[in-house]
């Protein structure tokens, strides 16, 4: 068992290092020919442009990525500032005419971005040839060599039960060498995607074909992660089934993740994408999805008839109505740790990393301070950007728009949601970015905490303060500080996600929903205690 | 300010201060031997198993002393002069006290076994215990066999310790079946089953002879009472109970018996001094308590009242009705009220019993042969309420009721399957009853709040 369990190893990392090492691969030009049809498609009207385009990458040299991806930066630099030096010419001259034509010229877009358009054109090799075989050295190994490692798990780890041996004494969930490994991995991972796309374009070449059967479409770095992000959390939700095998709160609400992760987020906006429609996650809710009403989101909206409508009043029901009743019927797990996408990736492959949230009262501190922060940072955004979209204005009590969208994108929609929090999982815990960040788990949040049917009971005086619930607690909440006090957990941050409950050794601690009267219950004394001292202690 | 020292700091000890905080600023001292911060001891096998580390057992952060200022002192007392109010610590230093408690809990029984004080012979008790068996049994290549003997609830903890790190376990039981002085038949061999199922070497109806040590003072093997078989070994686990760790006192006018023996106000026969926790000893046992009663709850509820009468509320312990919990491997265990095993329990108890066909999940309900009250109930692999349990046991409900009702007192997480129905069908089948489960009710659960 052990030997397949390893050997299993051996063969996902086999398809990692194939999959990682694919960005080396390759080589990227263009002929003439190329080049005039691609520039003459994008409507690029620079002369200036095209022969520096010219000059560097129409060669019969073999380019790598980064060679070529320099080289096209270099082509648009230096194109846009020689447009740029002209409009200054033009200005000074007074020239205004012919300063206005100079602007069609210059060409707006993360150099990246723009880069990475070219590289999706110009790239040959082995992954852009062969992308099937590409997939199966890549995707199949690695899917194939982590179950192999998984699935015996079932065998391996004994009885059912709580099986939590050894966490604090291996490298890979102690914060050892090993985590650091996967920390750099992931930050970098994240970093090239959302900064970077062009470096991975080699990734791309390997999903074409499925892109193109799904949409109609070749496939963009976001349907790479897409893919990427629906194969972990259905590996890594094998693992969960295995592990919390003898708790059905645990197997029903893991499929309920991957259920919404692939149906939802992946195969529904594909498809509608192949229909010509607006790609939509229907579960998507504002804050989180903090870029629904920027103009670009609802102009395509208005743009697509009935559906787009339709999309557009289900994302405002969705937030106004939808999420705040169901928080209040099923607290706010029905959306944290059930269907969330952020919380679906946090419940799979963050799971061993669980542990280490901190659960200091400063952590506590920190945690309000700077989700309440998001929350006002994306309303104050979202403001802005109406007022905008429908005065026609730029800027809105001296933010400008374009300015505050911007630099939520690149701060919280990137750095904080993407770079933080997912690279962080093995040295800082599984919800970083949903303790600390989300601004719809904040709104959740206060429904949660103070019009809501959901709580943690305790069963009265059963707590022997051990720990294992505050330590497996992914939100860092100090859940026996409660329990051992008899006092119910009613938490704004608590997802639901039932771990405490399933890992007490003494039952003390079920998630449920029940009546609103009773649901805080400030003890000072536990229950066991005589009937008379409770009294005392309750009239004070 | 009156200062009121505490020796100890365990659940009892420090709840003691805790709650004194809360009602008075007189001035308190923690005093431990063991370790300067509180942490729990349940826990200290998760820490051997990687759940935990050592830090994760400490309820309250390493400020919460400071700032509500309990002050915490580390030393070993070994002599107390109750004419001075004074202390004598292991290094002759002193410290007055105003009112003493006395909270110094348990230590392991060792019953005069030849080799019983051996490299590699541990009890399971003190952060020490951990860190021995860290020594000598890090994992089974250092250690290739382990044998414990005593068959109580730390007994099975420390063999399921040692099998996390799949060192080879003899389990020595003097009884005929695991904890049967306790549990009914049913139950302990269930029990006895699941042991065997995670590969611990069950002996059952076996004692200890003696141990035996190699060359370096260090355990090689024990030898089996009677059969004088020889089991070869390099860690002997003593599990067989603990009793209360008063040799300090010996010296002293405070009156002891097996423990420090104090009133129902916790108080010993010098007015200054309380005793409370694992080393107090009732002098009348209270209902059907034990006079020492060595469990986590008992400790925090008597720190809780002495709390009260050193703040000039003269209170009387009254534990509430009997409850515990336990989890033998993985098994867990709850129990409300008073069930005996077949061994011990009256002649007008009576058990309605009933086992799932083939998961590890047991019931035993104990109730009043002639009377048909509800005296108390046992559950293996289903988590039952605390509360319901206590409210049916004060208004003294029938069996009937009880079973009528069971589904208010599940507390599963969502989900479970639930086993009521079975339960009341085989009740009825036994009883010739026709009772109708009825369906969970939040009013019910919730009339009390
Ligand atoms: C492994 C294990 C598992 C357990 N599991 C459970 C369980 O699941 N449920 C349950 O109800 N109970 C359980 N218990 C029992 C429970 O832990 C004890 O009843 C409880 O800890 C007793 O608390 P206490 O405050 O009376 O004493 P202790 O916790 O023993 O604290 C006494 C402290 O005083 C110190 N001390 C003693 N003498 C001196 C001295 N002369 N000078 C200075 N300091 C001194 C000791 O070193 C110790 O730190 C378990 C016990 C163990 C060992
Ligand atoms: S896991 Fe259970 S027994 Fe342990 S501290 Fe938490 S609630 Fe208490």
């Amino acid at each position: 068992m052990k030997a397949i369990k390893y050997s299993g190893l051996g063969i996902f990392l086999v398809g990692f290092s194939i999959f990682t090492m694919a960005i080396f691969s390759g080589y990227f030009n263009f002929t003439e020919q190329e080049l005039e049809s691609y520039i003459s498609e994008k409507g690029y009207k620079s002369e200036h442009l095209k022969e520096e385009l010219l000059k560097s990458i129409v060669t019969d040299e073999k380019l790598s990525i980064f060679e070529f991806s320099s080289k096209v930066r270099a082509a648009f630099e230096t194109s846009n500032k020689y447009h740029e030096t002209q409009i200054s010419k033009y200005n000074a001259e007074k020239n205004w005419a012919k300063k206005g034509e100079e602007f069609q010229y210059k060409i707006s877009g993360k150099p990246h971005s723009l880069s990475y358009d070219l590289a999706k054109k110009a790239g040959k090799g082995f992954f852009k040839d062969e992308p099937m075989l590409a997939w199966w050295l890549t995707f199949g190994l690695g899917i194939f060599g982590a179950l192999l490692f998984i699935l015996p798990n079932v065998i391996l780890l004994g009885k059912p039960g709580i099986k939590n041996n050894g966490i604090y004494h291996e490298s890979a969930t102690n914060r050892g060498f090993i985590a650091w490994l996967v920390l750099m991995y992931l930050v970098g991972f994240y970093l090239v995607l959302y900064f970077m796309p062009d470096y991975v374009v080699n990734w791309t070449f390997i999903f074409d074909p499925i892109s193109n059967a799904l949409n109609g479409g070749n496939a963009s770095q976001w349907f790479v992660y897409g893919f990427l992000y629906c194969t972990i959390m259905l590996v890594m939700g094998a693992r969960m089934y295995i592990k919390y095998r003898h708790n059905k709160y645990q197997i029903i609400r893991t499929t309920s993740v991957l259920f919404f992760q692939i149906v939802f987020a992946f195969l529904i906006p594909e498809i509608m994408t192949s229909l010509n429609m607006p790609g939509y996650d229907f579960k998507s809710a504002f804050p989180l999805d903090y870029d629904f009403f920027f103009e670009w989101n609802l102009k395509s909206l208005q743009n697509s008839g009935a559906i787009g409508i339709f999309i557009l009043v289900w994302g405002i029901i969705l937030t106004i109505v939808i999420v705040p009743v169901m928080v209040y019927f099923f607290g706010k797990r029905w959306y944290c740790s059930w269907v969330c996408g952020c919380g679906g990736l946090a419940e799979t492959l963050g799971d061993p990393y669980r542990q280490h949230s901190d659960k200091s009262l400063n952590a506590w501190k920190l945690e309000r301070w700077l989700i309440h922060s998001v929350l006002i940072f994306s309303l104050v955004m979202t403001v802005v950007t109406l007022y905008c979209y429908f005065s026609g204005t730029s800027s809105f009590l001296g933010i400008k728009s374009q300015w505050i969208k911007d630099t939520y994108s690149f701060l919280i929609g990137a750095w904080f949601a993407g770079v933080i929090g997912t690279g962080f999982y093995p040295i800082f815990g599984n919800r970083v970015w949903c303790r600390f960040g989300c601004p719809l788990a904040a709104y959740l949040g206060f429904v949660q905490r103070f019009k809501s049917r959901f709580r943690i009971t305790t069963n009265g005086g059963q707590c022997i303060s051990c720990g294992n619930c505050s330590t497996y607690c992914e939100q860092g909440i100090d859940v026996r500080a409660y329990a051992q006090k008899g006092e119910n957990i009613v938490r704004s941050s608590c997802v639901g996600c039932g771990i405490c409950s399933a890992v007490c050794p003494r039952g003390v601690l079920k998630l449920e929903n029940g009546p609103e009267k009773g649901r805080i219950n400030p003890t000072e004394i536990l229950l066991g205690n005589d009937v008379d001292l409770m009294q005392l202690l309750n009239q004070k | 300010m009156e200062h009121i020292v505490i020796i100890g700091n365990g659940i009892a000890g420090v709840t003691a201060a805790r709650h004194i905080r809360k009602k008075s600023n007189k001035k308190i001292t923690i005093i431990s031997g063991e370790s300067k911060y509180f942490f729990s001891r349940t826990a200290l096998m998760y820490v051997y198993m990687g759940h935990l580390k050592f830090e994760h057992t400490q309820p309250y952060e390493n400020w919460f002393w400071k700032k509500n200022n309990i002050e915490l002192k580390e030393g070993f007392v070994t002599n107390v002069n109750t004419d001075k109010n004074q202390l004598i610590f292991s290094d002759n230093s002193t410290l007055f006290y105003d009112k003493l408690i006395i909270a110094t809990g348990s230590k392991p029984n060792k019953f005069g076994w030849k080799g019983q004080d051996l490299k590699g012979v541990m009890g399971l008790y003190h952060k020490q215990d951990l860190e021995n068996l860290e020594k000598y049994a890090p994992n089974k290549e250092v250690c290739k066999r382990a044998v414990i003997v005593g068959g109580g609830l730390i007994g099975i903890e420390l063999a399921e310790m040692l099998r996390s790190r799949k060192i080879p376990v003899t389990f020595l039981v003097r009884e005929t079946s695991f904890w049967n002085s306790v549990l009914p038949t049913q139950e302990s061999e269930m029990i006895n089953k699941h042991i065997l199922e995670h590969h611990i070497d069950l002996r059952l109806n076996t004692n200890l002879k003696e141990i035996i040590s190699d060359e370096n003072g260090q355990v090689k093997s024990v030898i089996i009472e009677g059969t004088n078989e020889e089991i070869p070994c390099n860690v002997v686990g003593l599990t067989a109970g603990v009793s209360p760790n008063i040799d300090f006192l010996k010296n002293t006018n405070i009156t002891c018996n097996k423990g420090v023996l104090v009133n129902r106000f916790l108080e010993t026969n010098i007015p200054t001094i309380y005793a409370i926790g694992d080393c107090a000893e009732q002098q009348h046992p209270i209902g059907n308590r034990r006079p020492i009663e060595a469990v986590w709850y008992t400790g925090r509820m008597m720190g809780e009242t002495v709390a009260q009468t050193i703040c000039g509320k003269k209170t009387e312990y009254k534990p509430g009705h009997w409850f515990n919990s336990a989890k033998f491997l993985d098994i867990e265990y709850q129990t409300y009220g008073w069930v005996f095993s077949e061994k011990t329990k009256s002649e007008n108890e009576d058990h309605f019993q009933w086992q799932h066909a083939s998961q590890n999940k047991c019931i035993t309900i104990s109730f009043d042969k002639n009377t048909h009250e509800f005296l108390g109930i046992n559950t293996f692999g289903i988590r039952m309420r605390h509360e319901i349990f206590d409210q049916w046991l004060s208004e003294k409900k029938s069996v009937e009721h009880v079973l009528e009702y069971l589904a208010d007192a599940n507390f599963d997480p969502e989900f479970y399957k639930s086993h009521e129905t079975e339960i009341v069908a085989k009740f009825n089948q036994e009883m010739c009853t026709n009772i109708q489960v009825k369906k969970k009710s939040w009013k019910r659960i919730f009339s009390k709040a």
